[in-house]
């Protein structure tokens, strides 16, 4: 897997109902997600974005990841721009087998990874047979 | 600022001169519009960089997500610009299901021709919050250079 060269892809712009006060782009992050026992691992690439600079929050199972590049110094003349630089924002909707209360974000190098716990009732159990 | 050659424009010709010249001005300003909308020059290769000047330094950026410093290889060859690396996800834990798979990995290679001559001993490259900024000191001899205009005593 890791033989192969990235594509190249231009950055998803994501239009959403109310609009942004700040005159950026908004692009959509690219995500992995995946689930295990006990978690939903959901990782987002948000470059440019920093820890203090990243919100998350969750509103009747609807979890928002909102990102912010600060501006960048005016000073400069631009000559070749092949990515454009903006926020990040998407939206999912959680199922009701996340325990909400207890979601963990962090953010290094440009990737935001958020775990979401399973609430109790939503992981698997194992039942014991015995023998009688 | 626009440059115009003076021997490309006989004095009967003042007028078109003006014309052309105005036209020149607009084509510049149109370019700059462009400029400043992303992605119009994609060049199809991963990552996209972008490229901006001031007085001193050329400055060249590339978003590279969750990678460490040290797995990228820069280096300068005359006016050529080389950087290359691979992006690996170490987290992929075993047995767990994927929802989404949109993150990309795999090697990447880019390579670019500078604009302007550049002093390739004082290269600098900085690494923040996924994004990797290249800076190029301008040579010495692009930089511009004062005249001083001296009055004979």
């Amino acid at each position: 897997m890791t033989e192969k060269d990235i594509p190249a892809r231009e950055k998803v712009e994501h239009t959403i109902q109310g609009e942004s006060t700040r005159n950026v782009p908004l692009y959509s992050p690219a995500v992995d997600i995946y689930e295990s026992a006990a978690a939903l691992v959901l990782i987002a690439d948000m470059p440019g974005v920093s820890s203090e600079n990243v919100s998350i929050d969750v509103h009747d199972n609807q979890l928002t990841i909102r990102g912010t590049v600060p501006a960048e110094e005016e000073k400069e003349r631009p000559l070749l721009r092949e990515y454009g630089v903006g926020d990040y924002f998407r939206q999912f909707t959680l199922g009701k087998t996340i325990d909400q209360t207890k979601i963990e974000a962090a953010m290094k190098d440009g990737v935001l990874t958020l775990t979401l716990p399973k609430a109790d009732a939503a992981k698997p159990k194992k039942i014991h047979v015995t023998a009688g | 600022m626009a440059i115009v050659r003076w021997y490309d424009y006989p004095e009967q010709n003042r007028s078109l001169r003006a014309l052309d010249q105005l036209q020149r001005e607009m084509n510049r300003l149109m370019a700059d519009l462009s400029a400043q909308s992303p992605a119009r020059h994609h060049a199809g290769v991963f990552p996209p960089v972008n490229i901006s000047e001031d007085g001193q330094n050329l400055y060249v950026r590339a978003e590279l997500p969750g990678m460490q410093p040290e797995e990228i290889e820069i280096s300068v060859e005359g006016d050529t610009l080389t950087f290359r690396g691979e992006r690996e996800f170490s987290e992929t834990a075993e047995g767990v299901n994927y929802h989404r798979r949109e993150r990309e990995s795999g090697r990447f290679r880019r390579i670019m021709t500078l604009p302007v001559k550049i002093d390739s001993e004082s290269v600098s490259a900085v690494f923040r919050n996924g994004v990797l900024k290249i800076v190029l000191p301008k040579a010495k001899e692009v930089l511009p250079k004062r005249v001083k205009v001296e009055s004979p005593g």
